[in-house]
């Protein structure tokens, strides 16, 4: 593979993806900390919001330490050079949401939604255009269709306003091969001047490779978290992708002893519990699941005594999308009673 | 007279013809008009063969008809903007307004909720809220019927064929409209509301999960039998209205997850939302028929 002298354009996940391995616990401080620390690394792009994005806290996803406002008003200012970005999932967030996070310095949105109904998108993506901000189409669960698929869906998002059209891995579930298909039909297809982009998850431990093959089949944007922290397994651990683009001769701008000193010191001690491929992290990968459904599958699973890699199998057979969240404690309820626990 | 009243219905998409099709069976309601702007809709040629009157000139095809035909309720079933319009014209002749769009321009009816209130005060528009706020609101309104709520959130999940255009163009009104039903019928202080859209296949069921956190240690005992109580009110309308699990109790979280099934009129069985609209619709008319007749209100007057 040759990425000699491409543009990566790296984009931090930890403090938004991360969200979903904190319980959303992340503190005022830790943010400013962590976001500081990645801005004199030469990060362009910082993604801050509860986990499930803007307007994200509620009982089925978990309330946050801190709400947008006051995690976007704390980091926003004390950035250099850095930008700051939100996720909106329509349906969860409004267009209110999205004008405060304009209002509060947010120069990037991202538009999320499952990668076959991204006509949801057309009210929030039309207007961040219109307000002048980067705007990105964020297709999520990409796994889950094909490219021809992706690609309409990708056109539409592209005609509301986009500029950048992510295929997003959700579940980490995509091998190298799927994800240069679906990369390249979206480059070869859609306006030259779109940006691409790939997010990863490491649940089948292949978040580095993928993203290496995005870049190759021409995403310009990789999306990453700092010692990898986000839902499931983690995303595409920053430092690590920086030291193999570093030996490839790619550009990304970023000081690697930097981000490694910011992954070691600042990030590895504030998780809860090691971010890595364990069977139930392995599972979402395996079964295409949603990746923030991690932690609440193994609560349910201590809760009802039905193993979360169980529910999880079931989630993955039913078909179900990011943010169905409440499907997890339903269904360990119904495993639990069919089994006879309850 | 006739016990049944007569109605008009605006809007000959998916939803006008299973509203038109539940209100064939109905004792009070008598379907006469459907209104449309396309003569060559399917929905137009499906009510006149049905043998119902029909203009594809909007509501001001029918207009001057009202009087003569003695139409009295008119239900619209086509957009948030076109909404108030249809409303001040059929309002101004007498007719009651039942409102399936996001528009709002009248109180919230959620039937087992508060549709005695709107009958009785004779509103001439009411609103059905959303189709995730017709499934879920009886549930926060039994809560919040035992003791206070400071906090309902409700999450819909609807199949992506069951989710119109419509919908999806003005989801955030979904959100914001459902929210707010969620404080003023569903008697909680603070509301919010998710719609996940699924594209799975088969399409799957409509899903309601709905979420209250009281403010004082939930009385469990009582909570349990007002949500059972309340979900035999909405099974007199919508019988595929099913309690899959709970309540569970957390804490002060009372948690409730529901499905809806649909009667399958026109729409299929798993588009639960669309028909419990549908359903939640006429059963308001009705009730202004059942009033009427049983002298408890008077409708406008007419020459």
């Amino acid at each position: 593979m040759n990425l000699k002298d491409k543009q990566v354009t790296l984009h931090d996940m930890s403090l938004r993806d991360g969200m979903h391995a904190k319980r959303h616990q992340i503190s005022l401080d830790q943010m400013v900390d962590i976001a500081t620390g990645l801005d004199d690394a030469g990060m362009p792009l910082i993604e801050v919001t509860h986990g499930d994005g803007l307007g994200g806290t509620s009982v089925n996803y978990g309330f946050p330490a801190h709400s947008d406002e006051e995690y976007l008003t704390a980091v926003i200012p004390k950035m250099k050079n850095a930008k700051v970005s939100a996720l909106l999932l329509p349906g969860i967030a409004t267009v209110d949401h999205l004008r405060m996070a304009k209002d509060l310095g947010v120069s990037t949105i991202r538009v999320a939604t499952h990668c076959t109904e991204a006509d949801v998108a057309e009210q929030h993506i039309g207007l961040a255009a219109k307000l002048g901000m980067d705007t990105v189409g964020f297709l999520m669960m990409a796994h889950m269709a094909s490219p021809e698929k992706i690609l309409e869906q990708a056109k539409l998002m592209e005609s509301y306003g986009a500029n950048c059209i992510y295929c997003t891995d959700s579940a980490g579930y995509m091998l190298p091969d799927e994800v240069s298909q679906k990369i390249g039909l979206l480059r070869a297809e859609l306006n030259p001047s779109t940006e691409i982009g790939f997010h990863g998850h490491h649940n089948m431990g292949m978040a580095i490779a993928n993203s290496l093959s995005a870049v190759e089949a021409g995403a310009i944007r990789i999306d990453g978290s700092v010692a990898g922290l986000g839902a499931g397994a983690g995303n595409t651990p920053l430092e690590v992708f920086v030291a193999v683009l570093d030996r490839m001769g790619a550009k990304h701008g970023i000081d690697l002893y930097k981000i490694m000193d910011v992954a070691e010191d600042l990030v590895v001690p504030i998780m809860d519990q090691p971010i890595r491929v364990d069977r139930d992290a392995l599972t979402l990968g395996y079964a295409g699941v949603y990746s923030s459904f991690l932690l609440f599958a193994q609560r349910a699973s201590a809760k009802y005594g039905v193993t979360a890699r169980d529910i999880l199998v079931e989630l993955g057979r039913r078909g179900t999308v990011g943010g169905q969240e409440d499907m997890i404690e339903d269904l360990a309820l119904t495993m639990a009673k069919e089994k006879g626990l309850l | 007279m006739s016990k049944k009243l007569k109605a008009v219905i605006i809007g000959p998409g998916n939803i006008g013809t299973d509203l038109l099709i539940k209100m064939f069976r109905s004792q009070w309601i008598e379907p006469v008009w459907m209104v449309g702007i396309d003569p060559e809709s399917d929905g137009l040629k499906r009510a006149r063969e049905m043998g119902i009157k029909t203009t594809s000139d909007g509501v001001d095809g029918m207009l001057s008809h009202v009087v003569e035909d003695d139409i009295r309720i008119a239900f619209d079933a086509t957009s948030a903007y076109v909404h108030a319009e249809n409303s001040r014209k059929l309002n101004e002749l007498g007719v009651i307004m039942i409102d399936l769009t996001p528009a709002a321009i009248g109180p919230f009816c959620v039937p087992p909720v508060n549709l005695k209130d709107q009958t009785k005060n004779l509103e001439m528009n009411v609103n059905m809220v959303t189709c995730g706020g017709q499934a879920t609101i009886p549930m926060v309104a039994a809560v919040s019927q035992v003791q206070d709520v400071e906090y309902g959130e409700i999450i819909a999940t609807v199949s992506s064929r069951s989710a119109g255009p419509g919908t999806r163009k003005n989801i955030d009104e979904f959100t914001r409209t459902t929210a707010s039903a969620i404080e003023k019928v569903g008697g909680a202080d603070k509301g919010k509301a998710i719609i996940i859209i699924n594209p799975a296949e088969p399409p799957l069921i409509m899903r309601d999960t709905v979420h209250c956190l009281t403010k004082e240690t939930p009385n469990q005992a009582a909570i349990t039998e007002s949500i059972h109580a309340m979900i035999k009110e909405v099974q007199k309308y919508v019988p595929g209205y099913r309690l899959v699990n709970g309540p569970v109790f957390d804490g002060n979280r009372v948690s409730v997850f529901l499905e809806v099934e649909g009667l399958g009129d026109y729409l299929p069985k798993y588009s639960g939302n669309l028909d419990i609209m549908t359903a939640a619709g006429l059963r308001t008319a009705e009730m202004f028929a059942e009033e009427a007749y049983n002298d408890n209100i008077r409708l406008p007057e007419r020459a």
